[in-house]
């Protein structure tokens, strides 16, 4: 943090590492505080948003040492490219910074107009209307920015959107009240103006945020493939090179712990792999001779030898990032229910406000008295009710399925979750909680603390699986010394002069499986991976709510059979991610509104390319970052709860959008026969807000 | 009236600064890492060497 720098700030370079090991404060306070200590570094400064690491250092220093330095810490580090963030962002910022203005514009100009409306007359109206003119131009004009540039780039090509009708709306008010001003009118309408801007912009910059958490998680995706490999030449020699400089047809020796960077076939050696990042099993998948690999998967056993068959760009992983890129696209485009009804609302209340020119205009009142008509209709309209109608409903859902241990991610995403219609579930970390959990019911208390303290020494998912189930029974770790882990055999160690092991089983069998070594004694260990205590009751709950439930797992036929058979479902096994992806597209072409839940990279572009999807909170970065809601701790329930809710919601919405609907239906016509004084239509307007904000409140129960 | 003088300069002034600390914050990366500060709080000073 504020290490004493000797260095020449000017010789200072910066390097940036992304670091997904990060956890907690402690990691935070770590990294920043250890590596100053190291020669040659500065300073490091985590960003723990972004799990990245930036780190000023001598230029003298490679990234080869940064990194073995963070992995020193404990921290396995890859650097990242120097500007890792784009245009995006800078959109995003920019939409902050004119919501910003608009906001301190809305804000100052309904000071003024408040005034007005009750009752400020003559030379102290006119200055108030100045003042407005004063501010609201310079906020207009930058805060428009955004949909004057949209609808500019529309109207060039002759199409149209919703910002044209917008644009048109804010120009037009903004002149006739600049109008009024010159020539000392009554009504000025600049609030009106730069409050619309508001509301839409903060819209738009939610919307932005969202599309940028979801590109950070495809780069988080391609982030976890090895970068380098070893490439054994012709003469036997190792050379290291860069993933982007790999063939098809190299040999690659992939040392134990190692990430594979490319797809291959292993040529020689037998090791288990670690595919939780494909596939989302947490079973290391045991490979010989002949199997194929894919990168991004880690070695956890033997050195092995592998025959690259795809490199960068083309691999599995680059794949299913790609597959993520396009559906997430694809998805933007849906169309939300606020725009639906705004865009079919924007035109009609412009022809309302045009024909009321041309009527009054008709009936001989003057070209100005019938603009001012045809204005007073514009703003009685102002969609502030029918803009409040979705976000707020959607604001309070979210915030109450938070509580129950729901993230929704997106505003659109409660829509789309109510219109579902049928449920498909991966299998794996899913239905099940994804962790081989161990039966420790044959150990007496003396084991289980045996087996804690030597299980707790290993990286190896089985003695992670083992001592999560020993520490929820509350069991101290015996004091076990000289542990030491041989890959693929197990760990081994002495306590109180007894040599004690946790190792492979002599008898082999399908089930997953170790056993304990207590000197003489030896005891069994079979692990299990169980389903959600709560899976049958959740899927009896989405029953009835009229959703069918089916699993789509890329497990082995008698896995998912078996699971399938227990909770009554039909199943499809053996699906890869384009299965899936394939599945759910048929589904959508056929009419169906299909949930996803799954937490495997292999289903991220299920995720994505599902008409709404959920992810347990034990789910990769990608998945997570692909599904629309993500769901903690280990019970199923908030799947159900998340129907209910979003249904609730979406019944709130339309409630709201018939009120704004209703209360429009009586203002208008009001507005159109001239009966509505600018104070009025603010009453109103503010009153039809209230009320739908009120209702929206009433979801805040919703979700017990 | 006289006291609108006054008022509305200060109104707008104050809201004006508001404007400025926010950009400020922005500019300055406040906003970058919002995850990070939650935890930061919970880091202990460090003892002085």
């Amino acid at each position: 943090m504020n290490a004493p720098t000797a260095f020449d700030q000017s010789e200072l370079i910066d390097t940036r590492f992304t670091v997904p090991g990060m956890r907690c404060a402690g990691c935070i306070a770590k990294i920043e505080r250890e590596l100053p200590k190291i020669d040659g570094i500065a300073a490091a400064r985590v960003n723990f948003s972004s799990k990245r690491v930036a780190i000023s250092h001598q230029p003298a220093l490679g990234e080869t040492e940064l990194g073995e330095a963070l992995l020193g810490l404990g921290f396995e580090a890859q650097k990242i490219a120097d500007n890792p963030l784009g245009s995006d962002d800078r959109e995003r910022k920019q939409l902050m910074r004119a919501l910003a203005v608009a906001g301190f514009g809305m804000m100052n100009i309904m000071l003024l107009s408040v005034s007005i409306w009750s009752g400020a007359e003559g030379s102290t109206r006119e200055l108030f209307h100045w003042l407005s003119a004063l501010i609201a131009m310079p906020v207009i004009a930058y805060s428009g920015r955004p949909f004057f540039s949209s609808a500019w780039m529309a109207l060039k090509f002759r199409r149209t959107n919703m910002d044209v009708p917008i644009s048109i709306g804010v120009i037009l008010a903004t002149a006739l009240s600049l109008y009024e001003t010159a020539t000392g009118g009554e009504h000025a309408y600049f609030e009106s103006a730069v409050m619309l801007l508001f509301f839409l912009l903060a819209g738009r910059a939610l919307d932005a945020e969202m599309r940028t958490r979801t590109r950070a998680g495809i780069g988080a995706l391609l982030g976890r493939m090895g970068k380098t490999a070893s490439v054994i030449g012709p003469d036997g020699s190792t050379q290291r090179l860069p993933a982007g400089q790999l063939e098809p047809g190299m040999l690659v020796l992939v040392a134990a712990g190692e990430a594979l960077a490319a797809d291959g076939e292993i040529e020689d050696g037998t090791s288990a792999l670690d595919n939780a990042m494909l596939t989302g099993e947490s079973t290391p998948e045991p490979v010989g001779v002949g199997s194929i690999v894919h990168a991004g998967a880690i070695n956890l056993g033997a050195p092995i030898r592998v025959r690259l068959t795809r490199v960068a760009g083309d691999t599995a992983i680059d794949e299913i990032a790609r597959l993520m890129d396009e559906a997430g696209q694809s998805r933007s485009s849906y169309i939300r229910i606020a725009d639906r009804a705004s865009r079919a609302y924007a035109p009609v209340v412009h022809t309302l406000a045009a024909l009321a020119f041309v009527g009054w205009m008709m009936a001989g009142a003057g070209w100005h008295q019938s603009l001012v008509i045809a204005i007073a209709v514009l703003i009685i309209t102002c969609p502030c009710a029918m803009g409040l109608a979705v976000p707020t409903a959607q604001v309070v859902a979210s915030g109450a399925l938070l509580k129950r241990g729901l993230l929704v991610k997106d505003g659109s995403a409660l829509e789309r979750l109510a219109e579902c219609n049928m449920a498909l579930f991966d299998k794996t970390g899913t239905l099940t909680l994804g962790e081989p959990r161990a039966d420790v019911s044959g150990l007496d208390a003396q084991a289980r603390s045996v087996a804690l303290g030597l299980a707790q020494n290993s990286r190896h998912p089985l003695s992670k699986g083992l001592v999560a189930t020993l520490r929820a029974e509350g069991v101290e770790p015996a004091a076990i010394e000289s542990v030491r882990e041989a890959s693929g055999q197990g760990l081994a160690g002495s306590w109180n002069g007894l040599d004690v092991a946790l190792e492979r089983p002599e008898a082999t069998s399908t089930e997953l499986a170790t056993q304990l070594r207590i000197g003489p004694d030896v005891h069994a260990l079979t692990f299990a991976d169980p389903l959600r205590l709560d899976s049958q009751a959740t899927l009896k709950e989405l029953r009835e709510v009229g959703i069918d439930a089916s699993i789509l797992s890329g497990d082995r036929n008698e896995a998912v059979e078996a699971v399938a058979a227990k909770l009554d479902l039909p199943a499809t096994a053996s699906a890869s991610p384009q299965d899936k992806l394939a599945t759910l597209e048929a589904l959508k072409a056929a009419g169906r509104k299909p949930l996803m839940i799954g937490d495997g990279l292999n289903d991220g572009p299920a995720l994505a390319a599902a008409h709404a999807s959920i992810a347990p909170g034990t789910a990769s970065d990608a998945s997570q970052q692909a599904a629309d809601a993500v769901f903690i701790g280990e019970k199923l329930m908030p799947v159900a709860l998340a129907i209910r809710v979003a249904r609730r919601t979406m019944q709130i919405v339309r409630q709201n959008f018939a009120f704004a609907i209703g209360y429009n239906v009586l203002a208008v016509p009001l507005a159109l026969f001239g009966y509505v004084t600018p104070l009025i239509a603010a009453i109103a307007m503010s009153l039809s807000s209230l009320v739908v904000v009120a209702n929206s409140l009433r979801l805040a129960g919703s979700a017990k | 009236m006289t006291g609108l003088a006054f008022l509305i300069p200060i109104a707008l002034l104050m809201g004006a600064l508001g404007l400025a600390a926010f950009f400020w914050a922005m500019r300055s990366g406040q906003y970058d890492d919002m995850d990070g500060a939650a935890n930061r709080i919970l880091i202990d000073e460090e003892e002085s060497e």
